[in-house]
């Protein structure tokens, strides 16, 4: 069994007892002790920033132009915290208790409760480094409800709520790399780590506007590089993000934790073609006033504004009266994918349903009318002052809409289906987000620590902040107080050698092979199979054809990819061809994962494993575990199980009806 | 929408990196479907670049949904192209007309450094917020965050500068290679926050004099970064950057 390192005593004071109990590194050690930290989003920037801030000599690296243009930018709907500023009977237990029921069971007590603790300092140090946060007209904070939860705790900036955390974080860090603390490596790309002696001693990356590979020594680690939601080739995520630093630390012997467990957004645009290359969200958000339907007739032709009301079938509101449009994630893609299998989808492609805005313009409109003391507004004054409430609300999220679909949300309703969006699976880390590997760390949502099976919505801006700001600062230094007289280890050590030639064999094998097929066409290939049977609904059969699938398609792709110019210039082609080289291995990783869990929770849905009523059914005697796998062989892995104790919470089926 | 189908003429700026000398190539993409968007069409062109053992293009994009800031073309003379608001990788191709010719090249200024084809380096950018673009405050100094209430007005105005992506479209777009809308964006985003205001004037001095050292060129008041800025920064956030400036400069109680 694996231990996670969770203090003892009482669930409220074990993070207090942590700190003041862990060890310290005084600041003229500080100095001397070198962090690096691969990928500046949320995580990666809040860590490096406050590490620079205690005095540590950090270098932090990114493969984008500037580290403000990380995935963390396109949150759009918020973060949650425990400030219960408006009364609602929120507090730390409530946020403790909502994320871990909303992680169907499946994630660590004692992570989750310090997550809820420092919350609200994640939005006491954004407003103070000018994070603007949307405000009521008395000038104090607002909030907006969001899925899973009775309570309104999320704190938003329109639907740029991540861009601005980011910007926030991104200024911290230049101010230290303007104070000499932190060195910045832009369009840089990490290829591998260094082991020395069984620790982690450093990196190997690439200067991807040269192609020189470069080393890189620091006293730990710090791999703070996202999510790996790609591999399913469309999704949510940005076009760059990619599992590359977080599959080669596991494969030097980082466990990867919980690798099926995927979250499936419920408010995506919907596939218009072939040449699709990515997935928009339409913030969750958008559900607090949207209300989601479709058709009562099977393959109902009719546009939607001429369907009458009791010919619509809000089915969230049907099935889920206690939450309605406002259930989890899992839950309401699952429902949409339900309908839409049964012959109810709208859309030329029949893979849609509607969420619909125009019962929140016509109440909007009537409150506002009323506020201006308009008597008898007529209908269309009701309209357009209901347009205009919305458009402050989600105004840059209808615009979106818009310019993808060339539909205007305001008159007709939009047309949304599930789509790829978080992997609540990572790297395992424990309670100090250390991986398996000694000075090796992982946050923000590349480890798998919080969410459990599902994560609630504005919780991963919450997490990656919370590590980075409130976590990693006190945990590393209980491990880099042993490391003082650690000198640095100049990279001409064997090790470094070793590693980058092993690097540098890689990339020249990827261009020699020279191949028919593109690296594109290949990671599409790789995401049709992920989707169709380690998507939204999984089984046996189905798992185990993926594997074979995958693993003829790393052969084909080992002999047959084509990867335009070479090595040591500019090479996004080359650089794309290693990341789904990479993709192709964890795919297999996640089915066999998804394979050997026979229960369904939270986004993982085992078809052969539900109730009555089409819902997720856990095995809680039997699967009450965190799977940590280790990288052995080629397509080999042992399990290891790190077992989940519940002291405060009873699991119970969960359930929003 | 009704959906059609388009053939068209490319003329992109191809150079292969920083020193060489570069050029316009001509291509012909055939079978555009009216609802790719703009990169999507440069996919597909560069995957028969790749099938016909030709170099694809390369440019810059990640989030394609308008809030990286990372894609950066001047189509047809426009920085982002032709749509008002809109970033390039918003574009859809509804935008244009079977028969069409596109002319896409980089974004040019002394300061942005072509690294190949349409790709070039912004990092001036991030050495001007480096000079004083944020608050200095520590994790962990802050107080409660509404200790200190902010008027719904100067919120809303600080957020409306904040939403910059950092394109450099203003940049493009100026005849002077001017980055004062950039840099105002930050300056009013930051100082009509109370947390903002003490370092108001060091940091307005610092990111302008960051900017003069970068290379960027002087503002003659055109406007053409206002109307290139996808995100809609007004140039009166250029009005409020000259008062700070003066107000720093004049009063020189530092
Ligand atoms: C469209 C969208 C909307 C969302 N909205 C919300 C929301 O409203 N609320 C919420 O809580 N969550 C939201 N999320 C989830 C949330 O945005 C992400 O989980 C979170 O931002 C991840 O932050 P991160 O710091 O862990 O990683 P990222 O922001 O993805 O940063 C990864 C970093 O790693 C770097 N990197 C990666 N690999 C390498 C490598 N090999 N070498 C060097 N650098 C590397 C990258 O350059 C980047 O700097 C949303 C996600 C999406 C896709
Ligand atoms: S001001 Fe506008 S055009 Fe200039 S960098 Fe910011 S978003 Fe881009
Ligand atoms: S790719 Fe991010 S703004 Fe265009």
């Amino acid at each position: 069994m694996l231990d996670a390192k969770i203090p003892e005593g009482n669930l409220n004071s074990k993070w207090t007892d942590y700190k003041g109990h862990c060890k310290l590194v005084n600041p003229a050690n500080k100095r001397r002790l070198e962090v690096i930290i691969v990928g500046t989003g949320l995580a990666g920037a809040s860590a490096a920033a406050s590490l620079g801030e205690l005095g540590y000599k950090v270098k932090a690296f990114c493969f984008q132009d500037s580290p403000r243009r990380a995935h963390s930018i396109a949150a759009q709907g918020g973060i949650n915290a425990a400030k219960n500023y408006q009364n609602d009977g929120d507090s730390i237990f409530r946020l403790f208790y909502d994320t871990i029921k909303g992680g169907d069971y499946r994630s660590r007590e004692g992570n989750v409760h310090r997550l809820a603790e420092v919350s609200a300092n994640i939005i006491d140090q954004c407003v103070a480094q000018g994070v603007p946060f949307a405000r009521e007209y008395g000038g104090l904070l607002s909030n907006r409800s969001f899925g899973g939860v009775q309570v309104q705790r999320t704190f938003y900036a329109a639907g740029q709520t991540g861009q601005q955390l980011l910007i926030g974080a991104y200024q911290a860090l230049e101010r230290q790399v303007a104070l000499g603390n932190v060195a910045m490596y832009s369009r840089h790309e990490m290829l591998d780590v260094v082991l020395i002696d069984g620790k982690t001693r450093g990196i190997i990356c690439r200067n991807l506007i040269t192609g020189e590979l470069e080393r890189h020594f620091g006293h730990a680690v710090l791999l703070c590089t996202g999510g790996y939601g790609n591999v399913f080739y469309l999704s949510t995520n940005a076009m760059g993000c990619n599992v590359t630093a977080a599959w080669k630390a596991h494969k030097k012997g980082a466990y990867f934790g919980n690798p099926c467990f995927t979250q499936i957004h419920p408010t995506c645009i919907p596939v218009s073609g072939e040449y699709q290359s990515k997935l928009t969200l339409m913030s969750e958000s958008l559900r607090n006033d949207g209300r989601i339907w479709v058709p009562k007739k099977q393959n109902d032709a009719r546009k939607p504004n001429d369907i009458p009301e009791d010919e619509r079938d809000y089915y969230l509101e049907r099935r889920y009266p206690a939450f309605g449009n406002l259930v989890p994630r899992d839950v309401a893609s699952r429902a949409a994918k339900e309908r839409c299998d049964a012959g109810y989808g709208v859309g030329s492609s029949k893979q849609a349903v509607y969420l619909d805005y125009a019962d929140a313009i016509q109440r909007y409109g009537k409150i506002e009318a009323g506020k201006q003391g308009i008597h008898n507004p007529s209908s269309e004054q009701i309209k357009q002052l209901g347009d205009e409430v919305v458009k402050e609300k989600y105004g840059n999220l209808f615009d979106m809409y818009e310019k993808i679909t060339g539909e205007n949300p305001y008159e007709v309703p939009m047309r949304i289906y599930p789509a790829v969006h978080y992997t609540m699976g990572g790297l395992w880390v424990d309670y100090e987000l250390q991986t398996t590997v000694p000075g090796l760390y992982c946050l923000g949502e590349a480890n798998f620590s919080d969410h459990g099976a599902n994560r609630l919505g504005a919780s991963a801006l919450m997490q990656g902040l919370a590590d980075g700001y409130f976590v990693i600062p006190y945990t590393i230094g209980n491990y880099l107080a042993d490391e003082i007289r650690t000198k640095e280890i100049p990279t001409t050590h064997p090790e470094f050698e070793e590693t980058e030639k092993t690097v540098a064999a890689r990339i020249e094998k990827l261009m020699s092979i020279k191949g028919n097929e593109t690296v594109e066409s290949l990671h599409k290939r790789l995401g049709k199979i992920m989707w169709d049977k380690c998507g939204m609904a999984r089984n046996a059969a189905g798992l185990k054809e993926a594997i074979e699938e995958i693993r003829a398609l790393k052969k084909e792709f080992w002999s047959n990819v084509k990867i335009p110019g070479s090595i040591d210039e500019f090479n996004p082609e080359l650089d794309k061809a290693g990341r789904v080289a990479d993709f192709i291995e964890l795919g297999e990783l996640m089915c066999i994962d998804a394979l050997e869990r026979n229960e369904s929770c939270g986004g993982h849905f085992r078809e052969e494993y539900q109730t009555e009523d089409g819902e997720a059914k856990r095995d809680d005697e039997n699967y009450m575990y965190v799977s940590a796998w280790e990288y052995k062989a080629d397509e080999q892995w042992d399990l290891h199980k790190e077992e989940l104790k519940y002291d405060v919470v009873h699991p119970t089926q969960r359930s929003y009806k | 929408m009704e959906h059609y189908n388009m053939n068209l003429t490319l003329k992109v700026w191809r150079q292969r990196n920083s020193k060489e000398k570069g050029r316009f190539e001509t291509y012909k993409v055939e079978n555009i479907s009216s609802e790719m968007s703009f990169l999507e069409m440069f996919d597909v062109l560069n995957e028969k670049l790749i099938t016909e053992d030709k170099e694809p293009i390369a440019f810059d994009h990640d989030c394609r949904e308008g809030i990286c800031g990372a894609c950066s073309m001047y189509i047809n003379g426009k920085p982002h192209g032709p749509w008002k608001a809109n970033t390039v990788c918003q574009l859809h191709m509804r935008a244009f007309n079977d028969g069409d010719t596109i002319v896409v090249e980089p974004w040019r200024a002394k300061a942005f450094p072509v690294i190949k084809d349409l790709v070039v380096d912004r990092s001036a950018f991030d050495r001007i917020i480096q000079a004083g673009g944020f608050i200095s405050v520590n994790t962990g100094n802050a107080v409660d965050a509404n200790a200190i209430p902010v008027d719904k007005e100067s919120a809303d105005k600080s957020f409306a500068a904040a939403a910059c992506i950092g394109c450099g479209a203003c940049v493009a777009a100026c005849k002077n290679s001017s980055a004062m809308l950039f840099v105002s964006a930050k300056v009013a985003h930051l100082s009509l926050l109370p947390q903002g205001s003490p370092e108001r004037k060091t940091r307005v001095v610092a990111m302008i004099n960051q900017m003069d050292k970068e290379g960027f060129g002087a503002c003659t008041n055109t406007n053409a970064c206002e109307a290139a800025c996808p995100k809609e920064i007004l140039v009166t956030n250029i009005g409020r950057l000259n008062h700070e400036y003066m107000t720093a400069t004049f009063t020189a109680d530092k």
